[in-house]
């Protein structure tokens, strides 16, 4: 009983309650919840600010930011280490045939077996990896920044202030995923 | 000291999206092909709740921390900047399945790779502040 309390994932709903939490506890702490700002910390705290102002790092602003993130890396490491579920992310029968039609073998493409990361493809010893890892995380950081937010800034806090900025954000995110997931990621993988 | 307190938020956000499977790669892509329910039942209840959440606190005018209200600074209106920053976006979004908090929950997971990811998006904030006068707001 209490082992299908601790590690088994929750239902969606259970997860979309815990996130609206999130937003309610991060309310209440007087901050906005938003997690891509963090890469315009680190730039800070290498002494981008120094260059240039937009980058400078305000320690009474951005601070709980890190702790933040910190918590979350030991918050991953619990639920996915100490407690992890059993069984991998149950897909639907048609995602996995197309991820076959890539070359992408599920679950068995992820080393823990948790469908979490095809760590298979995303090798250490993989020059492609690399590339595609940089330039992903290159357009997250840049349009994240470029868009002042990402999926918690606009998809979960600005739709819940009712701002036109975020929805327009998130449809822009669809356009952006849409391309990526049926036009480019059959030529890339 | 309230470090620990956001701390401890970080900790259930981290389990959140390990929990919720919001952080799998293989999950984003199901999404965008519209194959599952899961990850838009997840945003919709986040949202839908999180938007009755801020209506109430607004409405009953709750202190939060600090003595204000509840309040939301709007970004202008800009259609196409809206439009091109969250194309871009969701292309690395659908290319690496990781949007920025899953990034790093993936890490304390020990998917250690991820690191090259959160490198090459520290590289394009980096970048963007540095072409952001240029650019359209």
């Amino acid at each position: 009983m209490l082992y299908d309390l601790i590690y088994p994932s929750w239902h969606w709903s259970i997860s979309g309650l815990a996130i609206a939490f999130i937003l309610f506890l991060l309310t209440m702490a007087g901050r906005s919840f938003g997690v891509s700002t963090t890469f315009k910390n680190i730039c800070g705290l290498v002494g981008a600010g120094k260059k240039n102002e937009f980058f400078k790092f305000d320690y009474k602003e951005d601070s709980w930011r890190l702790f933040f993130i910190g918590g979350a890396i030991v918050g991953g490491f619990i639920a996915g280490v100490l407690f992890p579920n059993p069984f991998a992310v149950s897909l639907d029968s048609d995602t996995i045939f197309a991820l076959e039609n890539l070359g992408i073998v599920y679950p068995t493409a992820d080393s823990l077996g948790r469908g979490f990361f095809p760590d298979e493809y995303f090798r250490w010893d993989s020059l492609k990896a690399w590339i595609i890892a940089l330039a992903g995380g290159f357009l997250v950081g840049f349009g994240s920044r470029y868009a002042d937010g990402c999926t918690s800034g606009h998809a979960i806090t600005g739709l819940s202030h009712f701002q036109l900025p975020s929805l327009l954000t998130v449809i822009g995110f669809f356009i952006g995923g849409l391309l990526m997931t049926h036009f480019l990621l059959p030529f890339i993988l | 000291m309230k470090g620990i307190i956001f701390f401890l938020i970080g900790i259930f956000f981290g389990i959140t999206m390990t929990k919720s499977e919001a952080l799998s790669w293989f999950r984003i892509y199901e999404m965008f092909r519209f194959e599952s329910f899961h990850m838009y039942g997840i945003i919709g209840t986040a949202v839908v709740l999180g938007a009755i959440i801020m209506s109430l606190m607004k409405y009953f005018k709750v202190k939060v921390a600090g003595g204000g209200l509840v309040t939301y600074t709007p970004i202008p209106l800009n259609f196409k900047r809206h439009i091109i920053s969250g194309t871009i976006f969701g292309l690395g979004w659908a290319l690496v399945g990781a949007c920025p908090g899953p990034m790093f929950v993936l890490a304390g997971n020990g998917y250690f790779f991820i690191i090259v990811v959160i490198a090459g998006a520290v590289f394009g904030t980096y970048s963007y502040g540095m072409v952001r006068d240029k650019l359209p707001h």
